[in-house]
């Protein structure tokens, strides 16, 4: 019998229709999975009862003939999205025990789909991160290892490291990510699977701990293109609750997928040539180039000249609304409550934020103050909103030469753990190519390339017009058609 | 020019006043949520996810809290933004479940507008003047901390927790307390006429923040103070007379005025420091991300105006140069919204509008005076007092025998009529009648009758009440005096 842990979400929905099994042993394969990769770390809550009685539901349906899109599939879901009654953190030390009465809208549709929940998967403290070094629950671990026998541990990337971690280990076949400035895209690069970013508004961000209210945006993470099409449908949708959400139609993204690229224009923004950058990922550029080409699609060379703003305006923007958002968690209603001996109000605050809180989170909220501080507001949160608008036009100008634009995710392959936590501004680094487009709201994604000389997986980022998922999914197909990226982690855990 | 002067040490100041009015807005639900707004709800229970800042919880506008605020802006004459942007104010306070207000610094809904105070020689206001208004924005209220509940901790209630607030921002054009009065008055009438706030400054539906200032006249404006959440019209205006005071000794005894925000104190009528400026928080504004700017439709603006009912100040000339109605008596029917309701149904009634609006300032006044009771709650029905003064007009009715009439239908709540049959009050026209009594009269009173017809024509009052007197006050007034005149020759 087939290793159910191996399938993917089209495999398993497929599978489980055709009557090859039952959404219980999925589900059951996978819990145990879940269990037996502690030191992985990638979950804070194991939720296999969600999974089981999701699983019991869809082998009721598939009796009943009454299937639903996600019915057998069992997935993981990050923990900066509200569950009911399941312990939802953030990562952080502040909601350690919270459990809220409300299920966000994007959980709320999947379940309704017919999926499962596997648990509460490990991320960056609010989000805020690339290495999952910042969660109060401890580092997420990636299942990748360097061919240098040293076994190092590696960063799964962050923030959504826990799910990268879980679908690279086949803990889950696909989970729920988020993306502000790279979360979903720069942990699917490390750890050898696909990620989409869609456009800003596609999903709700109704239920989703807010970190940067103008960037953050769920989207799938999934072993394949066609797994996070299938995911991205269940997930997406106009939400009156959210008024950033988009009023318009899901479009049947797997059904439309093709990698035949005839006609297509891809852009190579010139200006994400970064210095320093490893000649290897240099090297799975061009060859991606060549894929793109050889699906029949045209490219030419383009240019977004603001892209070296990016980063200075993402790291005032981001921190800014992070600081304002973050200002909730004050120990009066909910979450973690520190109440010295004789304390007034003001040292519940000082104390329970300085308790609640992890370092990362801290920096941002400083950062994010003093930007918006009377005397500094005009010369950094204004300037900031200034090149966010001249980056959205540098998009624009190069949508007249080209329909996609395509660029490593990363600058490097995974890094240990640890190598980059005492250098923040390193560490900030690894958005460089994934955060122009969160400032720009566009649709984004990231496919396996290849392995670099250590072994480690590198990703390509297709980047497209907004709410043009389509084209966006159709080159990611095609590169991972023609690159045959089969790798996978060796289980050491 | 208004004439309000201190009279200080070093001459005479004058005083300049901006108030900033918080008004709540009508409205079942909350500014951002679906939570109800009653007053005086148990604590905590209403509250929504959103008003209680739940980590992943969204702002949604309310549109009924919007449309409001539009409405109000255009009773104002105001300029109505077609594009404006939510901006959150950031302070950490227990009342404060967000961490952050949100509000409109930058891109208000409603832009220039003003009212206009009229002349009141009482009050000191000379004459006609018209009051800039910078701006409307709309924001949330903050909860309630209750620190009576336990003796070392105070505890919070939610419940007000994001209703919509209108901030009502004039400019500094006031110069007397008076003259703020006038001001705070009136916006509370075209308030109440729209329909956009309830006005109740008790229940703190409305409440002002007054800016003061002082100078001498001619100079440019002084340092200012913000005293906060001042919420009766004769508080306003104790508060400035106060503050502006304070200033000018503060100014004369060689001191500086800081720049703060002080408290008023109704027991005593003073005000106190609450912070000054070196304290004052640093709101950290910036656009709410989680809200696109508000862009409003032509149409929606043409709705807006067209649900506008007739303002306070169209209604008053209207009752002037249509109806006839004393300028005095027009200001005072139209100064509160009930009032003027009142009266356009008993005109709709069939009530003749300068006998109405008479007997509506005497009459109706005295009474709801009397009783202590308001318009609203009158037990008789405009309905009720139309026939009433159609029976006056017809001359069914004396004037005496109408306030007897109108003080049976106050305790009975019977119509007029009812009570004219039951009691038999109608007054009688019966010249046969009248002319009898009058011939009992002047037999009864020689020594009156020879000083009348010595030429002591004052007496002629004197036979008219006893005339009436003795038919118990029915008889027809024009008709006894008639024939007392034929009668005394």
């Amino acid at each position: 019998m087939t290793n159910l842990t191996d399938l993917g979400i089209a495999a398993i929905r497929d599978g489980f229709r055709k009557g090859d099994f039952s959404a219980r042993d999925v589900a059951s394969a996978f819990n145990d999975a879940v269990a037996a990769a502690k030191p992985l770390n990638a979950f804070i809550v194991e939720t296999p009862d969600h999974a089981l009685a999701a699983a019991d539901q869809a082998d009721k349906d598939r009796a009943a003939g009454a299937l639903k899109p996600l019915s057998g599939v069992p997935i993981g879901m990050k923990d900066l999205f509200a569950t009911k009654g399941v312990q939802t953190t953030a990562a952080s030390h502040m909601l350690e025990g919270f459990k809220p009465e409300y299920e966000s809208t994007v959980s709320a549709k999947l379940w309704t789909a017919g999926a499962g929940m596997l648990g509460k998967l490990n991320l960056d403290q609010f989000a805020m991160g690339s290495s999952n070094e910042t969660s109060y629950f401890g580092n997420v671990i990636s299942p990748w290892r360097r061919n240098d026998g040293g076994n190092a541990p590696l960063a799964p990337g962050g923030s959504s490291g826990g799910s990268s971690s879980a679908i690279a280990a086949r803990l889950c076949p696909a989970a729920t990510g988020t993306d502000t400035g790279g979360s979903i895209r720069q942990p699917a690069a490390f750890t050898g699977i696909s990620g989409i970013k869609p456009t800003y508004g596609r999903c709700s961000r109704w239920g989703i701990v807010a970190f940067a209210s103008s960037l953050d945006q769920a989207g799938p993470m999934a072993r394949d293109v066609r797994d996070c099409a299938i995911m991205l449908e269940n997930m997406a949708g106009f939400d009156a609750k959210d008024s950033t959400s988009l009023d318009l139609a899901v479009p049947n993204w797997e059904a439309a997928l093709s990698s035949d690229l005839k006609g297509k224009r891809v852009g190579i923004p010139k200006e994400y040539r970064v210095d320093g950058m490893p000649a290897e990922i240099d090297a799975l550029w061009e060859q991606g180039i060549a894929w793109l080409k050889d699906a029949g699609a045209e490219i030419v060379e383009v240019s977004l000249p603001h892209t070296k703003y990016a980063l200075p305006a993402y790291y005032i923007i981001a921190p800014a609304e992070a600081s304002s958002n973050l200002a909730r968690y004050d120990g009066v209603r909910y979450g973690l409550r520190d109440l010295p001996d004789g304390a007034n109000l003001q040292d519940m605050y000082a104390a329970t934020r300085a308790a609640g809180f992890g370092a990362e989170v801290k920096r941002r909220i400083l950062i994010g103050t003093y930007v918006l501080s009377a005397g500094f507001y005009d010369a950094y949160y204004t300037q900031a909103q200034k090149v966010r608008t001249l980056i959205a036009r540098d998009f624009d100008l190069a949508w007249e030469k080209c329909d996609l634009l395509l660029t490593p995710t990363a600058p490097s392959a995974a890094f240990g753990l640890g190598e980059k936590s005492d250098d923040p501004l390193a560490m900030y680094l690894n958005d460089v190519f994934t955060v122009p487009t969160s400032l720009a709201g566009l649709p984004a994604m990231s496919v396996p390339g290849g392995l670099d000389a250590q072994g480690l997986p590198l990703g390509l980022q297709i980047i497209g017009k907004a709410l043009d998922e389509q084209s966006v999914l159709n080159a990611s197909l095609a590169i991972e058609e023609r690159a045959g990226f089969t790798a996978r982690a060796d289980k050491w855990w | 020019m208004s004439s309000y002067r201190i009279q200080g040490a070093t001459g005479e100041w004058e005083v300049v006043i901006g108030l900033e009015v918080h008004a709540q807005v009508v409205s079942k639900s909350k500014l951002f949520s679906g939570a109800a707004t009653a007053f005086g709800a148990e604590p905590n229970t209403q509250v929504s996810l959103v008003d209680a800042a739940m980590p992943g919880m969204l702002p949604v506008p309310n549109r009924e809290c919007i449309r409001q605020a539009v409405r109000t802006g255009l009773a104002i004459d105001a300029q109505i933004n077609r594009w404006s942007r939510f901006d959150r104010k950031n302070y950490f306070y227990a009342d404060l479940p967000q961490g952050y207000q949100i509000s409109q610094l930058y891109h208000p809904l409603v832009g220039e507008g003003h009212l206009d105070i009229e002349a009141d020689e009482k009050a000191g206001i000379a004459e006609d003047k018209r009051i800039g208004i910078e701006r409307i924005h709309v924001e949330q209220d903050a909860g309630k901390l209750m620190h009576d509940q336990h003796p070392t901790r105070s505890y919070v209630d939610l419940n007000r927790s994001g209703v919509a607030l209108m901030e009502i921002v004039s400019r500094p054009d006031m110069r007397s307390p008076a003259e703020a009065g006038a001001y705070l008055r009136k916006l509370r009438a075209i308030l109440r006429y729209v329909g956009s706030c309830d006005g109740n400054m008790e229940e703190g539906s409305m409440r002002a923040d007054v800016n003061v200032s002082v100078r001498k006249p001619g100079d440019e404006f002084g340092t200012r103070t913000e005293t906060k959440n001042v919420n009766s019209v004769r508080f306003v205006m104790q508060a400035i007379e106060h503050e502006a005071n304070r200033q000018v000794d503060v100014i004369e005894g060689g001191g500086k005025i800081v720049q703060e925000t002080r408290l008023f104190n109704p027991d005593t009528g003073t005000t106190r420091s609450m912070r000054s400026k070196e304290d004052a928080h640093d709101y950290r504004y910036f656009p709410d991300p989680d809200l696109l700017p508000l862009e409003l439709e032509e149409s929606f603006i043409e709705d807006c105006r067209a649900s506008l009912p007739e303002l306070p100040d169209a209604k008053r000339t209207r009752y002037v140069e249509t109806l006839g109605i004393s300028a005095y008596n027009a200001n005072v029917l139209t100064a509160e919204v009930e009032t003027a309701r009142w009266f356009e149904a008993l005109l709709e009634a069939g009530a003749e509008a300068k006998q109405a609006s008479n007997w509506v300032m005497s009459e109706l006044f005295g009474a709801l005076n009397r009783l202590g009771t308001s318009i609203e709650a009158c037990p008789v029905s405009p309905a009720q007092a139309a026939e009433l003064l159609t029976l006056v007009s017809d001359g069914t009715l004396s004037g005496s025998l109408a306030k007897q009439v109108f003080e049976k239908m106050l305790e009975t709540g019977d119509d007029a009529g009812t009570i004219v049959e039951r009691e038999g009050l109608k007054q009688t026209s019966d010249t046969g009648a009248i002319e009898a009594v009058i011939a009992d009269v002047l037999a009864k009173n020689p020594g009156q009758l020879e000083q009348y017809r010595g030429g002591k024509e004052a007496l002629f009052g004197f036979f008219v009440g006893q005339t009436m007197k003795a038919m118990g006050g029915k008889a027809n007034p024009g008709v006894v005096n008639e024939l007392l005149k034929k009668a005394l020759g």
